[in-house]
């Protein structure tokens, strides 16, 4: 089911063969785009919240290195033990020497983004460490042996009927299953054994407060704390824009965060994690992996603000009728396709032309970050940086100027005008992507221009 | 008040009548309309697919074409967006400036400007809009699902005053089409099967027409619908407003 394909138009066709299961995601996702509507309506001063979400998280953004280091002062003062990593593989290491130092070599994690960016699974399994994901959607992906494709709905892009024979062949349960109720607590008593004998958890970060050197963590499932309550070893991972400055800000995300994501008005568990408990240690893993680069780029910095509700998903046309998988990336969709090509550009560099440019994402999102304004700008900076297929290089440079020559545009525009009239089957064939399901439009006897040069001129 | 037409390219070559509507109605509700006969593109063609580096030479001639008169008109939204936000010429700072200012799209220069009150026109079908999303969330044409606002609509405050026209509801009021300008081919799969999804909402709803004030995303489901055999067809907002 998983693919390899690191294009997104060509991963699209691939997912737009079965159409029954394009409409079941597309149905599946637009009901939470629902939901969240309800959810946002029902709050008066929803718009004044992501207001002023946007102008805190702008604020972090302009003081970032000081409310880093009064968070590491704080956290540390807690008894709290604070790493810094400055990319992806010195993250893994850090989370590997803390492991080995303890003799671990099984561990729980809860959902974190930022393990999926580092590939932290890979490296700790490349090192004889056995991860267990705990998130249900994020355990089902991981039994099936491939990424999430969604970064609050892991899963999203499996029915439950799969799921039944998933858990059949790996947790034993009943062949033809596919009661949600059954399945999941067939997946709950088998974690419940994995959290009972695992001495080491790593959590995720949803906000990091500076002012108190506490951190939050956001899930539904409440299997961050069981995890980190039961270890003796708590790993946090967060990137460095996950910071807050203080803890009467969280009254802001907390209800803008779930109300956004699933249109719950908040999460099941908000935990706040503060000091270690007597015989415990806790880690904290800062990981910049490119952030700080990314906010020096004028333009696109503020895409850092993102406090990943995957809402931009959600409410996509594009996502919703080309699935996560296609974005090629832990973080797909609008957002991921804003934020990707600031790590790697030549890589990425399909994702800002996956979309139409139609808005609705920067209009859900809760901390006002104008998303489909960063997608126009990465493809003025993709093209302008010479990532453009050849063809089209040539093909627009020649579009360019036949637009800027009157006489030449009125002789074109009548030449395609009589290709279509006389010879359609010049532009109406297989090799002409629009006609593959549409129409041509019919070509009319004149242009307007003619028209009124005969009429009015 | 000189009102200068301005025709997007593709409107030009393949929807004249949506051009000859737009200049009757225009000057129906007391316009002078000019038509500056040199102009081709805005541009948005090539800016939307990265290359607004060559769309210089087209932003220079529309600012050539274009200076001097009290208001652009044009009968399209995103091509009206592509000039109010990103018009850019080396020269010519001060006009390019003024145009940024008095380009407007057809159904907002007649809800803000003219203030209309009264249309004398008939349409009796039913009617589904579509609302273009750089009409709608770019130069707020309407109100968008996605804020906690209250809901307004100038081109359906407009279509209100047709006589018998009945607009039907749909499911999703303002969902993308899928046209996207390249991306319609660029991203054919997606973008077709966005346009069966637009297209199916309001041949549910029993529409008759399909209408909007932008004529690309209607010719790509006007594509869509031709495809399928289907007797609903596409009708441009300025068609319904000048029909009498």
């Amino acid at each position: 089911m998983h693919s390899t394909i690191t294009n997104h138009a060509d991963a699209a066709i691939n997912f737009n063969l079965d159409e029954p299961r394009v409409d079941w995601h597309d149905k599946t996702l637009w009901f939470i785009r629902e939901k969240r509507d309800l959810a946002s309506h029902a709050i008066p001063e929803w718009e004044q919240l992501r207001e002023y979400a946007s102008q805190i998280k702008n604020n972090v953004l302009s003081n970032l290195s000081q409310y880093l280091q009064d968070f590491e002062e704080k956290a540390k003062a807690n008894g709290v033990i604070v790493h810094w990593a400055a990319d992806a593989a010195e993250h893994n290491q850090i989370v590997h020497s803390i492991l080995k130092k303890h003799q671990i070599d099984r561990m729980v994690k809860s959902k974190s983004m930022l393990t999926e960016e580092c590939g932290l699974n890979e490296y700790l399994e490349h090192n004889g460490v056995e991860v267990i994901d705990t998130d249900l959607g994020e355990r089902i992906v991981q039994l099936a042996q491939e990424p999430p494709s969604h970064i609050v709905l892991p899963c999203i892009h499996w029915k439950k009927e799969e799921i039944g024979e998933l858990f059949h062949k790996h947790l034993g349960t009943k062949k033809g299953a596919s009661d949600p109720k059954y399945l999941t607590a067939a997946a709950r008593e088998h974690l419940r054994e994995t959290f009972l004998t695992r001495r080491a958890a790593l959590t995720g970060v949803n906000f990091a407060i500076a002012e108190t050197g506490e951190f939050v963590v956001s899930t539904n499932e409440g299997n961050a704390d069981m995890g980190a309550h039961l270890a003796d070893v708590h790993i946090a991972c967060m990137g460095i824009e996950k910071i807050i400055p203080k803890q009467a800000h969280l009254g802001v995300f907390l209800r803008l965060l779930a109300r956004s994501a699933t249109g719950q008005p908040i999460t099941t568990y908000s935990s706040h994690f503060k000091k270690p408990q007597p015989h415990q240690e806790v880690h904290i893993v800062l990981v910049d992996n490119g952030r700080s680069v990314h906010l020096g780029k004028e333009d696109f910095r503020n895409s850092l603000k993102c406090i990943r509700c995957a809402a931009c998903m959600n409410t996509c046309p594009v996502y919703r009728r080309s699935g996560g998988h296609s974005y090629h990336n832990a973080v797909a969709g609008p957002i991921g396709s804003i934020l990707t090509p600031n790590f790697d550009m030549r890589a990425n560099k399909d994702l800002p032309f996956a979309s139409t440019l139609c808005g609705s994402c920067s209009n859900v999102c809760p901390v006002k970050i104008d998303i489909h304004d960063q997608l126009y700008k990465w493809r003025q900076v993709l093209m302008k940086e010479g990532l453009g297929p050849t063809t089209k290089n040539a093909s627009m440079k020649m579009m360019g100027w036949v637009l800027s020559k009157p006489a030449l545009y009125d002789i074109s525009g009548k030449a395609a005008r009589m290709v279509l009239k006389y010879t359609p089957f010049v532009v109406s064939n297989k090799l002409n992507p629009w006609y593959k399901q549409r129409e041509m439009p019919a070509p009319p006897k004149e242009s307007f221009k003619e028209w009124y040069k005969k009429n009015r001129g | 008040m000189r009102v200068a037409l301005f025709v997007p390219c593709y409107v030009d070559q393949f929807y004249p009548n949506v051009a000859i509507a737009t200049l009757e109605l225009l000057e129906k509700h007391g316009c002078i309309v000019f038509y500056p006969s040199k102009q081709t593109c805005c541009g948005q063609p090539m800016a939307n697919s990265g290359y607004e580096h060559e769309a210089e030479g087209c932003s220079q001639l529309f600012a050539e074409n274009f200076a001097g008169y009290d208001y652009i008109v044009c009968p399209s939204g995103s091509c009206t967006l592509h000039i109010k936000h990103h018009l850019h010429t080396e020269k010519n700072a001060l006009e390019e400036a003024l145009i940024r200012k008095t380009v407007y799209e057809l159904c907002e220069f007649m809800v803000d400007v003219l203030k209309v009150t009264s249309i004398k026109a008939s349409f009796p079908h039913k009617v589904g809009m579509h609302q273009s999303c750089h009409g709608q969330r770019g130069l707020h044409l309407s109100h968008m699902s996605e804020l906690n606002a209250e809901p307004f609509s100038k081109p359906g405050s407009l279509l209100e005053m047709v006589k018998d026209v009945e607009l039907i509801k749909l499911d999703r009021i303002d969902e993308c089409c899928g046209f996207g300008g390249t991306f319609c081919v660029a991203e054919e799969a997606v973008s077709a099967k966005m346009g069966k999804d637009r297209v199916a909402d309001h041949v549910r709803h029993d529409a008759e027409y399909i209408t909007g004030a932008d004529m690309s995303c209607l010719m790509h489901m006007e594509g869509i619908l031709k495809r399928q055999n289907s007797k609903t067809k596409i009708i441009h907002i300025a068609e319904i407003l000048n029909s009498d």
